[in-house]
């Protein structure tokens, strides 16, 4: 059997893009609220600079309830937040709810994992010269956590890539939609290696640039 | 002299789980300005959570704690950080950060005070000549020895211009050439800046070396204070003799005593020297005078805030009353212990 490129060359095009779309918003939403999360998961933890054993109990709950979800069923679970966002839960913008939510609970997690390897006594110094815990967040745990920090988020990043794949389930576009549709449904397995070889380019392109930028950060 | 910082009472309770810990018992003490002021204590004395009162890093559960003057356990979170501003201190590790270089580190206290660049880079490169350290402003702390990492640590605590300077076990992790490198340098800040200095440690050796006053601090409590010299020549309790035996080493254990024994048949006793004393004159007649002939045994005079102090263990052979009327004249000019008859 023949594939006619000419034909799915524009689709697989308008796939790229959507993968891309749904991913780099994830990416940019889902790493701002998961590093408030971590963040906050990690100051308020007991003798910590924002030490507040409430708030931290609530989180530490509610990460443990959604991360062990899987993605499947967390976007029919999350459907009603989706369609009270959007106004809709197909397509692409509204699988951007779901792995918004689900990659700032898994980055939030990673987050908070590489601060805790920060040395107390290094915030504690920067308390002792005066420093406010907002200053302390911003130029103690950022800059000694960066590394790891590029690292987790390259980390997340892959698995986003692998989220927005499950866009295809609910109307969405992306490549995940494009190897089922037109690979795997029409027997047309030349369309399903395409898609994949897209898709480890695209991995391999993110997991090289965040490895250069934590090696800059770690200078090594 | 007025007072740098003063504890009024002051105790510190941690809750741990259901238990209560008692870190700080009631202190009362006083720390002038310009001194340099030894805290020491095994570990668990406390001593950590009392240098901690002063700059607010741990408040107080009960009582007061004044810093020139200013009532800090009466402060809010946000006055607290300005006063911090001015009290440098220095940690056994070093607590540098792994991401900024030496000069980077100097300058973060001045970034949070919001000083200018041009003025900040000026005050890092004279802090970094104090240390000594000007040639390694771009090195990163990972590069640095334990001795230079501690000297930045210095130049970061005094870069505000701190009246004050708390260390705490600042020369525990050093080899002993560093550590008296260390204890130099922050005897140079005393002297040459003003800045009165409170020095935490366990070692004894510290305390000799550069502290004007001591306290003796065990569970929480200060059992015993004065000048080095008095703490060091007159230790009232058990604690505060270990601690000073293990810098002056002059007085024999009964360990010694037994192996003196041996091949010392006479009476022993030990004679306290401080500074010039006159037992040589005694001595000097020990013959001639009383019939009694002495043979130095054991013993150590050492160097304490300028003055000698330390004993020596004689062994006094002789008649009875000879040795009794050379011991009646000895007592006159100093104090003398029988350790074995």
């Amino acid at each position: 059997m023949t594939t006619d490129w000419g034909l799915l060359g524009p689709v697989l095009v308008q796939a790229i893009g959507e993968t891309l779309w749904a991913v780099s918003v994830t990416l940019v939403l889902g790493g701002l609220f998961g590093f408030i999360l971590g963040t906050v998961l990690y100051t308020t933890r007991q003798g910590n600079i924002l030490s507040n054993a409430p708030v931290n109990t609530v989180l530490n709950v509610l990460v443990n309830i959604v991360r062990p979800i899987p993605f499947i069923v967390f976007i029919a679970f999350i459907q009603p937040v989706t369609l009270g966002l959007l106004g809709t839960s197909i397509g692409v913008p509204a699988i951007i709810v779901p792995m918004t939510i689900a990659a700032s609970f898994a980055f939030g997690r990673i987050v908070e994992q590489n601060l805790v390897t920060i040395d107390p006594g290094v915030i504690e110094a920067a308390r002792a010269m005066g420093a406010s815990p907002l200053r302390i967040i911003t130029t103690i745990l950022v800059p000694e956590a960066l590394g790891p920090l590029i690292l987790g988020y390259t980390f997340i990043f892959v698995g986003v890539v692998d989220m927005s794949a499950l866009a295809g389930l609910i109307g969405g576009g992306g490549l995940g939609n494009f190897a089922i549709l037109y690979g795997y449904q029409r027997f047309n397995y030349p369309v399903t290696i395409v898609a994949v070889i897209v898709i480890v380019i695209l991995v391999q392109l993110g997991q090289f640039l965040g490895n250069a930028l934590a090696r800059k950060a770690l200078r090594r | 002299m007025s007072a740098m910082v003063q504890f009024d009472s002051v105790s510190k309770v941690f809750e741990v789980g259901k238990r209560r810990v008692t870190a700080v018992d009631g202190i009362s003490l006083t720390i002038e300005k310009g001194e340099i002021y030894g805290i020491i204590g095994y570990s668990g004395a406390g001593k950590s959570t009392l240098v901690r009162l002063i700059n607010g890093l741990e408040r107080a559960t009960s009582g007061r704690v004044l810093v020139d003057s200013e009532d800090i356990t009466a402060l809010s979170e946000a006055r607290l950080r300005r006063v911090r501003g001015g009290i440098g201190m220095i940690f056994q590790q070093f607590n540098l950060l792994r991401s900024r270089t030496v000069a980077g580190n100097v300058a973060y206290p001045l970034r949070i005070a919001g000083w200018p660049k041009a003025r900040r880079d000026a005050r890092v490169a004279e802090l970094l000549d104090f240390v000594g350290l000007g040639d390694r402003a771009t090195s990163y702390p990972e590069q640095l020895s334990g001795g230079q990492k501690q000297r930045v640590g210095i130049a970061r605590a005094l870069a505000t211009e701190p009246k004050l300077l708390l260390a705490d076990e600042s020369t525990s992790s050093l080899d002993p050439e560093t550590t008296s490198e260390v204890l130099r340098l922050l005897q140079r800040v005393n002297r040459e800046l003003g800045i009165t200095v409170v020095v935490i440690t366990h070692e004894m050796e510290v305390v000799r070396s550069i502290a004007d006053r001591v306290a003796v601090l065990d569970s929480g409590r200060v059992i015993e204070h004065g000048t080095v010299f008095e703490v060091f020549s007159r230790p009232k309790t058990p604690t505060a003799r270990s601690f000073v035996s293990t810098v002056l080493r002059d007085q024999p254990t009964t360990s010694d005593l037994e192996r003196l024994r041996m091949s010392h048949p006479g009476r022993i006793v030990t004679a306290e020297v401080i500074d010039a004393g006159r037992i040589g004159s005694v001595l000097s007649h020990a013959m001639s005078t009383y019939g009694v002939r002495f043979e130095i045994v054991f013993g150590g005079i050492s160097a304490l805030q300028n003055r000698s102090f330390g004993s020596i263990t004689l062994e006094l052979v002789g008649e009875p009353d000879g040795v009794d009327a050379l011991l009646a004249d000895l007592r006159k000019v100093t104090t003398v212990k029988e350790v074995a008859a």
